[in-house]
């Protein structure tokens, strides 16, 4: 196969980034969207021009580290997969290709494709957690928990914090990442006594960092890699609200 | 130097208890006056530096990538063993530590597997605390399935996602500690040598891969979580960015490398396509629970499946020969790796191979899903079977998936003693990194065990006694040695920017790896390692002379991380061919052609090999020096590792 690719390239965050076009040839179809863009690097390398920058790592759609905004979709065209899990057999010969970083504010460019995800793990760091020490807890089978619930819980958790949603959305909120931490701790026994303050502690953080609201569309849904539901979304809310309006114990923003 | 292995005196049973009361401890409010520096965040580093930060001590990770979550841990799939005996099916620690051994070719230490076991059934409580959603039962308790190389099911799991389960919820063990203000993370930084004062490790050297700053920093104690080497063959089911480079530099400052040609080839996974591949993809041996290997029975019937002309499920049961269960009918299709691997590599040489290339064998659940129904296999192994299909594009639910080793884990690392400790005081090595627990052959779902082993409940207790001993004083980066690690650092990263040859690194990695894997791969002769010596040699000369490496230090710059790696995987690779040259015997995944049974399988020779072999480096392109630790083996009788 032969390919265009516009793809953007922008030195660094202070920088303005452009389109720049580029041939990919005698591309394989067997060959990862990845594996594409290693071909046109090598090229570019052996001219002695810089290569395209795009974060990646397990290349098996586990760790959320690739990130490529492709034709207009996250992840690309198509659905429940990552970009190292797309194959160029989705695309056909002769196509011009799109290629841009996630677009958020509260994503801001590293170099090229790659942007600074570093808000998601403060969201995580404010509160997505059991606080628990090492060693002192009860046996493994101490706690039984309905095997529906722990599919459930198990669902959210499979959240591999790409940012997909994030960059889906058209209000670049970051509700789905954030819910699916909440439903997966709020639905098990565990997670229940910080429920309510690990909610208001999260959100809060999610706000400082510029995220976007929600606003129902299900862009995120649609576009999550792992296929995270919408309805993390309303039990977030609704843990959100009943810890604003009838819990005790209100969480106030910490340590900033 | 000798090798001091400090096993605790006593009954292996007792060991770890009584060590435990034996070492020294650091009162609380001495801990936070102590810094330690831990490079890596998977399993082993993040449960560490959570552990650690929660003990009081001041705590530093690092990672190369641009979230702790996001180590390659976060990729194991099948689950973690641990000596719980829920299903009553007759397990306990000694059995678990027994087939441990066994599976490991009797070439790891007694007591450190003891230990393991022991700590396993604690791994398993701790991470249900944390909230990790194992697989359950209807009763609400937790489910079980079986691995290679045991015959109980003690194998805990979250769908085929398990790693990832565990490292998230090390990550938010981690995520309080830094939140409470003990550890600090430092994202997008690679370590590029440590520090040494007096024979102790202090601190280490980074690259901030955003800005290029190269950094100093200093602690009591540095702790490398960096993982397993694999990628030294290009082509491995790790991730692209894992490499040996903390290992590698800890190495050449001292630290000695215990067997490092001990290395895993996993019998399950996506076959190469083309040489345009990146990596490769496991297909979890949780998928030998159900799936059964098979080749077709004859040369004329492979050909055929090779050309297109005949499809697998038309293969009539006769001509199918389900090796593994022939050969081997008391496991199975559930053997251990390195025979698994060693059989479909038979298979193919025999001309039975499938698929295009001809280099791979069967995996079939048709008879799983005949008997447990399509929604059952997909409840189990749905995520595996949808990978199979995004890379494959032909649907398992009704073609068999085709399968062929690949290079997955290494067992060799930095040579540890009981306390994890390297031969560096003060520099440990944790998890994959270290050449512990696993012997000649790890068996499946022991690498997770291992790692959260080593940094939830090991290394709090064994670091404490050092740290005790040399006292809390500050250590400061204005000491002299600070600048001259940095120096050499500075050095070394403007030589390889001054590379504009004609090559690119990545091609000498592929180049390295296809030597790798031809000679140092699934069987090894004296002849072909001698020759791999060579063509080594001639590849790092050459890479030194011709490689290309763009762009500069003070920017994002993946030329130049990419450089570094390669350069240092291809000092690494000579040393695992001479380490692999001199044990002429076979063990576990380490096959000398020269050295088998009349039936094919390794044959170890316990009388001259039963040693760990550890390298101490003498210099740049010196031939470095063979330590041995003779192994002693009190609790376990040496035999011939029968499986059939």
């Amino acid at each position: 196969m032969n390919l265009t690719l516009k793809v953007w390239r922008q030195k660094n965050a202070q920088t303005a980034g452009k389109f720049v076009s580029y041939k990919a040839e005698n591309i394989s179809p067997d060959m990862s969207f990845l594996e594409m863009l290693d071909v046109v690097n090598e090229s570019l390398t052996h001219k002695g021009d810089e290569p395209i920058n795009f974060d990646h790592d397990c290349r098996e759609g586990i760790c959320g580290m690739c990130s490529l905004y492709i034709n207009g979709h996250p992840h690309g065209p198509k659905r429940g997969i990552t970009t190292c899990q797309l194959h160029m057999r989705t695309f056909h010969d002769g196509e011009t290709i799109t290629i841009e970083p996630w677009r958020a504010e509260a994503f801001p460019i590293v170099k090229d494709l790659a942007v600074d995800r570093s808000a998601f793990d403060r969201i995580q760091q404010a509160g997505g957690y059991v606080s628990v020490n090492t060693g002192g807890v009860p046996d493994g089978n101490a706690i039984p928990i309905p095997k529906v619930i722990a599919d459930e819980a198990f669902n959210s958790a499979t959240c591999i914090g790409c940012g997909a949603c994030v960059a889906a959305c058209k209000n670049a909120s970051a509700m789905l990442f954030v819910s699916a931490k909440i439903t997966q701790l709020g639905l098990l026994p565990q997670g229940q006594p910080e429920r309510y303050r690990r909610v208001q502690s999260m959100v809060a953080q999610m706000d400082e960092e510029g995220f976007g609201s929600c606003t129902n569309t299900g862009a995120c849904e649609a576009e999550c890699p792992k296929e995270i539901k919408l309805t993390n979304i309303a039990r977030m809310n609704n843990d959100y609200f009943s810890a604003k309006l009838f819990r005790e114990e209100e969480v106030h923003e910490q340590n900033h | 130097m000798t090798l001091d292995a400090k096993i605790p005196q006593g009954p292996l049973a007792e060991k770890w208890s009584k060590h435990k009361f034996d070492l020294k401890l650091v009162n609380p409010a001495n801990k936070r006056k102590y810094d330690i520096i831990i490079v890596g965040t998977g399993l082993a580093g993040a449960s560490a530096a959570a552990t650690l930060g929660e003990l009081g001590y001041n705590v530093k990770a690092f990672c190369f990538q641009d979230s702790p979550r996001r180590a390659h841990s976060i990729a194991a799939q099948g689950g973690i063993n641990a000596a719980k005996n829920y299903q009553n099916d007759g397990d306990s620690v000694f059995r678990l530590f027994y087939d441990t051994i066994k599976g490991g070719d009797y070439r790891a230490r007694e007591s450190n597997v003891h230990r393991l076991a022991e700590v396993s059934v604690n791994i398993i409580d701790q991470c249900v605390a944390q909230g990790v959603p194992f697989a359950r039962e209807y009763g609400g308790l937790l489910d079980n399935r079986s691995f290679g190389g045991s015959q109980v099911s003690r194998t805990f799991y979250a769908r085929g996602q398990t790693g990832q389960q565990l490292l998230l919820g090390a990550y938010s063990a981690l995520n309080r500690q830094i939140h409470a203000g003990k550890v600090k993370v430092y994202t997008r930084h690679e370590m590029l040598d440590v520090v040494t004062i007096d024979g102790h490790a202090k601190g280490i050297v980074t690259r901030n891969m955003l800005t290029g700053a190269i950094d100093t920093h200093a602690g009591h104690a540095v702790l490398l979580c960096t993982g397993g080497y694999s990628n030294v063959f290009y082509l491995s089911t790790n991730a692209i960015g894992s490499n040996v480079t903390a290992a590698w530099r800890a190495h050449k400052r001292g630290a000695f490398f215990g067997n490092p040609c001990y290395t895993q080839i996993h019998p399950t996974c996506i076959p190469v396509t083309g040489d345009h591949q990146s990596k490769l993809t496991l297909m979890s041996e949780s998928l030998r629970n159900d799936g059964r290997v098979w080749a077709p029975k004859t040369v004329e019937i492979a050909e055929q499946l090779r050309k297109g002309t005949l499809k697998a499920d038309q293969v009539k049961e006769d001509d199918r020969d389900y090796f593994l269960e022939r050969k081997y009918p008391a496991f199975g299709n559930l053997v251990p790796r390195d025979v698994a691997s060693r059989n479909a590599k038979e298979m193919v040489e025999e001309g039975r191979g499938v698929g295009g290339s001809g280099f791979a064998v069967f995996l079939d659940f048709a008879d799983a899903i005949k008997r447990l129904g399509e929604e059952t296999v997909k409840a189990k192994y749905g995520n595996l079977f949808d990978m199979y299909i995004q890379i494959t594009d032909e649907n398992p639910y009704k073609q068999p998936m085709r399968i062929y080793p690949a290079v997955h884990y290494t067992m060799g690392g930095l040579w540890v003693d009981y306390n994890l400790s390297t031969t560096i005081p003060g520099l440990y090595a944790l998890g994959e990194c270290n050449f512990s627990d696993h012997g000649a052959n790890r068996l499946g779902a022991s690498a997770l065990m291992q790692g959260l082993s080593d940094g939830y409940f090991v290394i709090p207790y064994t670091l404490g006694d050092y740290l005790a001993k040399i006292g809390p004083k500050k250590v400061d980066t204005n000491h002299p040695a600070f600048a001259a690690t940095k120096k050499d650092v500075v050095d070394h990263v403007n030589k390889l920017l001054a590379l504009k040859g004609n090559k690119t690194t990545n091609e000498y990695h592929r180049e390295l790896g296809h030597i790798m894997w031809e000679y140092c791969g699934m069987a090894r002769t004296e002849e072909g390692l001698k020759k791999a010596k060579g063509l080594i040699q001639a590849l790092k000369a050459d890479f030194w002379k011709n490689a290309i490496v763009t762009g500069e230090n003070e920017e994002v710059n993946a030329s130049l991380e990419r450089a570094g790696r390669v350069a240092d995987f291809i000092e690494l690779g000579e040393l695992m061919i001479d380490d692999a040259l001199m044990r002429k015997e076979s063990c576990g995944g380490h096959f000398r052609v020269e050295s088998q049974t009349p039936d094919g399988e390794a044959l170890r020779d316990d009388e001259n090999f039963a040693f760990v072999a550890a390298w101490e480096f003498k210099g740049e392109n010196q031939p470095e020096e063979l330590h041995k630790e003779q192994l002693t083996f009190e609790a376990v009788h040496l035999s011939q590792r029968n499986y059939a």
